[in-house]
């Protein structure tokens, strides 16, 4: 009688449990930027050891100015013994090996698994040498570049005999792009993926952009002041900067640079919109470069390698993720969509073009935080209702700030096990 | 010597080179197509921003720098890997100690030339320590022994005295800098040859061994690799990082 109750409370724990659930930081916006402290993250090895290798040139044209991101370069470890292998898809703007990637992959692989980081296809390096249309953030388009580049990536690694079996997992938008995959592959079934593992994913990737322009009004003194306060940013960066720095403008590093010293809380999502502003930056000039669209670099002008590029990275840190949508991306694919608007096209690279899908898919399982800082109000109740017991809802952690916490890490890797 | 022909021959490329233009091209038409957006559309004149740094030298500078990204990846990686393939990590410890004590004699100097009697003293103290009881400065007894250590060049030494950076100067090998601590490098490297501390004039074969080993350690320890900052803007960001960067190692 006894053992039943206790079992019971084991059975009711994870529901009772949301209060207990120790992620120490409330702040959404604080635990964004500043992560995990130190003390209460997974134990995971030094050093990664993880191999790079490129993959070989796609046939697109490449523009000069981008001449040193011709291929795509991906990071792998095998176990010496047979293992499942867990495909890990970075988020926003995030490379294969650095980031919120690079603890992923050492805790998956000190699990037991061969693991494979692969670069978010919004990193210009994908957007140069693996994006068949070049303009990125379509999420069917990108789910079969980033399925072609998993083949790819699983031919030049070779020793597949060591393989029993394929994992995949992804964060932020990796996540997204994860769910698009898991899709595509429900139907081409090249993969038959055992387990796949979305971790904070936006549910409208279109309202979590506006969102994440929209945290750019808090900068003091409003939008005017925008100048002034990039460039403290970039001053703060640098100032962080030592020997021992990777240099990388991604959302993660940027908020590396603010760990141990991040600005009051009213700068906080203006900070968080800074570092997603360096990734579209970069994404947006170089989609602009693949089809000479004509957005920031006039479309009838070539850059060479020697070309200066400064004023259109001025450009390219005011203009938003919106605009890049209204001006770039629904313009740029309009003529391949006569039955959609402007608006319904939205509604494509969202979860619910494949809300269907996930309902079904056993194979799927979410992790997200109750105040995710990119979802909209109410948006977080997606996760419950087409997941169902699939999904877990952690109280707190912002957008990925408890992703380095023992107790998540722990969930995370125990998903796959 | 060998390093100094090396450099010399990388300098003259650059200069070759480094006449190209640093203009977009127009393919088609007589201008430039309107964009989407222009920087008179968005840009506050009034701000000075990261991105746009006065830069006569770009020309030279973006060729120095992709030369820099050759180098090193084919050149200077693959050694400093064979390099922590081959020396156990105790052994690479050792060589980077033996440098940085090895280095308290320019910095000394420096600190002296800059006026900053306590620091220079500092220094004398560190070098003597390591020296003797850390055995040629393979142990960094000093650091263990809470005493501070500084590094200072002549550059930095140029900065005291007031000279501003000058143009922003990317230097082959040595990768990212500015007119005035390229001459500080040369005066120091000049002065360090004339000073002989390991008496290479009587032991030239003690080169082939400091060389060598000065370069694999020096970017050994520097995390930075070109072209993986993941941003098309990586020339325009890293100068911005670099001058900044150096005017605080100036300032301290």
């Amino acid at each position: 009688m006894r053992f039943l109750f206790i079992a019971l409370l084991f059975v009711a724990a994870p529901g009772l449990c949301a209060n207990d659930y120790a992620f120490p930081i409330n702040n959404p916006f604080l635990a964004t930027v500043v992560g995990t402290p130190e003390p209460l993250r997974a134990e995971l090895p030094d050093k990664a050891r993880l191999k790079i290798r490129r993959l070989s040139r796609a046939d697109w044209e490449m523009p000069e100015a981008m001449w040193f991101s011709e291929r795509l370069e991906y990071s792998y470890r095998m176990q010496r013994g047979p293992a499942p292998m867990i495909f890990l898809i970075a988020g926003t703007g995030g490379f294969h090996n650095t980031g919120k990637n690079l603890p992923l992959l050492k805790a998956f692989f000190q699990a037991g698994f061969h693991v494979v980081g692969i670069t978010s296809p919004t990193h210009s390096q994908f957007v140069v040498a693996a994006s068949t249309t070049g303009v990125p953030g379509h999420q069917k388009n990108d789910a079969e570049d980033i399925y072609r580049v998993m083949q790819q990536i699983r031919d030049d690694i070779g020793q597949q005999d060591r393989v029993t079996g394929y994992h995949m997992a992804g964060y932020s938008l990796g996540a997204t792009n994860a769910g698009f995959v898991a899709e595509l592959d429900s139907r081409k079934k090249v993969f038959n993926f055992d387990r796949v593992l979305m971790i904070n994913p936006p549910v409208s990737i279109y309202s979590s952009i506006s969102k994440l322009d929209r945290m750019l009004q808090n900068i003091p003194g409003g939008m005017d002041n925008f100048g002034l306060f990039f460039n403290n940013v970039v001053q703060a960066i640098t100032g962080a900067y030592k020997q021992s720095s990777t240099v990388e403008f991604s959302p993660d590093l940027v908020f590396e640079a603010f760990k141990d010293n991040p600005p009051t809380t009213e700068e906080l999502g203006a900070l968080i919109g800074i570092a997603f502003r360096l990734a579209s930056s970069a994404l947006i000039f170089t989609a602009d470069q693949r089809t000479d669209f004509g957005f920031i670099k006039p479309s009838n002008v070539h850059l060479t390698r020697n070309t200066s590029l400064g004023e259109f990275g001025q450009v390219a840190v005011r203009v938003g993720f919106t605009d890049y949508y209204h001006e770039f991306f629904w313009p740029f694919y309009e003529p391949q969509y006569p039955d959609e608007s402007r608006d319904s096209f939205v509604r494509l690279h969202s979860l619910y073009a494949i809300e269907d899908y996930l309902k079904g898919a056993q194979n799927i399982a979410v992790f997200h935080n109750r105040d995710d800082v990119i979802l909209a109000a109410g948006e977080i109740d997606f996760f419950p209702e087409v997941f169902g017991d699939r999904a877990t809802i952690f109280p707190n952690g912002g957008h990925l700030g408890n992703l380095e916490y023992s107790y998540n890490m722990a969930k995370i890797v125990g998903y796959f096990k | 010597m060998m390093p100094r022909t090396v450099f010399s021959i990388a300098l003259v490329i650059g200069l070759a080179l480094g006449g190209c233009s640093t203009k977009p091209v127009i393919i088609s038409g007589d201008a430039p197509e309107e964009p989407v957006f222009t920087s008179e559309r968005l840009i506050e004149s009034d701000v000075q921003s990261p991105f746009v740094i006065n830069d006569p030298l770009e020309g030279f500078n973006r060729t120095m720098y992709r030369f820099n990204y050759h180098a090193d990846r084919w050149v200077l990686m693959p050694a400093v890997r064979t390099y922590r393939f081959l020396i156990p990590q105790p052994l690479r410890t050792g060589v980077r100690n033996f440098f940085n004590n090895f280095f308290n004699i320019r910095t000394f100097f420096n600190q002296v030339l800059q006026g900053r009697p306590v620091r220079a003293m500092q220094t004398t103290g560190r070098f003597a320590v390591n020296t003797t009881l850390g055995i040629a400065g393979l142990f960094d007894v000093a650091s263990h022994a809470g005493m501070p250590y500084h590094r200072e060049d002549f550059g930095q030494t140029l900065g005291v005295w007031g000279f501003g950076p000058g143009a922003y100067l990317v230097l082959p090998f040595f990768g990212p800098s500015n007119i005035r601590d390229g001459a500080g490098l040369a005066v120091d490297s000049a002065f360090q040859s004339w000073l002989d501390p390991l008496n290479f004039d009587d032991h030239p074969s003690r080169q082939y061994v400091y060389y060598p080993l000065m370069i694999l350690d020096t970017r050994d320890k520097v995390a930075f690799q070109y072209f993986r900052t993941g941003s098309p803007f990586e020339y325009e960001l890293v100068r911005r990082l670099i001058l900044t960067v150096r005017e605080i190692e100036v300032a301290k």
